[in-house]
């Protein structure tokens, strides 16, 4: 049993983000609820960031409401985010994780096992007393996915984890994506790479120029997209 | 016409005191590097004066500095940036200046001069730690704003408190602060116009390392002045040297 209530499903109604006079999200409803994961796509400044971020908290739509489990105002404990470029504490790669935990509230007590256990999990057991900083990008987006595991979290947003990686690491990121939503937690990850769409997604949201075109399952969304802008992009024709 | 014998280059000193052998002061019986040498008690009693002002000005400064420093850098309020400008200014404080406000402050007839500090290390202590406060506050501020804009976002995510993000980004910022203590150690040490001002410079009760060059200078006890001016300089590399290890160290254990 966990401590404090859900925080899943999350849903957003009719959100509005506003920058300025640029409208970056606009009448954005969407439920995420437990499952598989749902991968967002779209091409750059579509929203996917921004999305990310209201639905983790961390930015307040201009307009519009957001719940989780039924709580407008939850804070973040049972959700975490790892960013387009995360930026490592300076600190070892187990301090930054050892941090997390703190963070989170574990007791000092099991801190240990719990560092050695998501070091393991990302595949860095080895580099525990290294300076997170001196880390390679993959090993840092993995660290980044480990630190955000130490809050154990119901939802787990990614964006675009793999955006500058190679193969290899791009690989190692989406096995360790496939193991932690094997586990229950929900995640949502954007990215622009379709090919990694296909090979992640339950469901696949996706957003152009703010709005949110299609919301619904991976294999209906590829086999007939409803809209003409997600055929094209499927097609990998150059949306702008 | 004929043109005075010439005599020996000499350094000219004010009237009392006459020409100077230089290299006697230099390397004689009585000379600096003996002194230095043989740990002549009275040199090593205005080293131990110099370090004590120091150390204690810039601990005190630290206390005041860096909490101001980190408050900065964090609180957003209105005059925020004339505060900053201000700040960075009084980092260049004229040690004259600084000198002269805490003797009006201190002296007999000014609003402390109940508290008799004029005079003694104490007042010392207060002069130079005004003097550092503002480059520890000046320094700790650029450290800890430019931490936690890198931060910011992070923390966020991890929910963390006012309490903890502070304590966060000072623990971060170690290595970067060192330098800025070493920083403000080194002007404490090195400035001669406030305390002597303050000081007094009494022989065996206020005499530092600089005002005693300055005055045994003056005076012509150049074998003093060298012995202390070759410590001081010591002294000076010793603090740069420690704030690359310092540096060094912050980048092999924390990135």
């Amino acid at each position: 049993m966990r401590a404090s209530a859900s925080d899943l499903p999350v849903m957003l109604a009719e959100v509005k983000v506003v920058a300025g006079t640029v409208t970056i999200l606009d009448d954005v409803s969407v439920t995420i609820a437990a499952g598989a994961p749902t991968i967002l796509i779209g091409p750059n400044g579509s929203g996917k960031t921004t999305l990310l971020r209201v639905a983790m908290g961390l930015l307040a739509p201009t307009r519009g409401r957001i719940a989780w489990g039924g709580r407008e105002a939850a804070p973040p404990k049972k959700r975490a985010i790892v960013f387009q470029r995360p930026v490592m504490l300076h600190r070892s790669a187990a301090g930054n994780v050892r941090y997390s935990l703190a963070a989170a509230g574990v007791p000092r007590a099991q801190r240990n096992d719990r560092v050695a256990e998501l070091l393991m999990l990302v595949g860095l057991s080895d580099l525990g007393h290294r300076p997170a900083r001196r880390l390679s990008g993959g090993e840092q987006q993995r660290l980044a996915l480990a630190r955000a595991l130490a809050r154990d979290p119901d939802i787990l947003f990614l964006d675009e984890p793999t955006a500058s990686l190679d193969p290899a690491a791009t690989k190692a990121i989406e096995d360790i994506v496939r193991a932690v939503a094997a586990r229950g937690v929900k995640v949502v990850m954007s990215t622009h790479d379709l090919g990694q769409a296909r090979r992640l997604a339950g469901d696949i949201a996706m957003l152009h120029r703010g709005r949110l075109l299609e919301n619904g399952p991976a294999a209906a969304f590829f086999a007939g997209p409803r809209t003409e802008e997600a055929r094209r992009f499927i097609a990998g024709e150059l949306l702008v | 016409m004929s043109l005075p014998p010439r005599r020996k280059r000499a350094i000219q000193t004010p009237a009392s005191v006459g020409p100077i052998d230089l290299e006697r002061a230099m390397t004689g019986n009585e000379s600096a590097l003996q002194m230095v040498l043989t740990g002549d008690p009275g040199l090593y009693a205005i080293v131990q004066l110099s370090l004590l002002v120091s150390i204690s000005a810039v601990l005190f400064a630290t206390v005041i500095g860096v909490p101001a420093g980190a408050a900065l850098a964090l609180v957003r309020f209105p005059g925020r940036e004339a505060v900053t400008i201000l700040l960075n200014a009084m980092m260049g404080l004229p040690p004259v200046v600084v000198g002269l406000a805490i003797f009006l402050l201190l002296s007999r007839s000014g609003p402390l001069g109940s508290w008799g500090l004029l005079f003694t290390p104490q007042a010392m202590v207060v002069a130079q730690t005004v003097m550092v406060a503002p480059i520890i506050a000046a320094l700790t501020r650029q450290t800890i704003e430019d931490l936690w804009v890198d931060y910011r976002d992070e923390l966020a995510a991890m929910a963390v408190g006012p309490v903890r993000r502070v304590a966060t980004l000072v623990w971060d910022a170690r290595f970067s602060l060192v330098t800025a203590f070493l920083a403000g150690f080194g002007r404490a040490a090195a400035e001669v116009g406030a305390i002597i001002i303050v000081g007094g410079n009494i022989d065996g009760f206020t005499r530092t390392m600089t005002t005693a060059i300055a005055l045994e200078t003056s005076k012509g006890d150049l074998p003093l002045a060298i012995g202390l001016g070759m410590i001081l300089i010591t002294i000076v590399i010793a603090i740069n040297a420690l704030a690359w290890i310092a540096r060094r160290a912050g980048e092999r254990y924390a990135g």
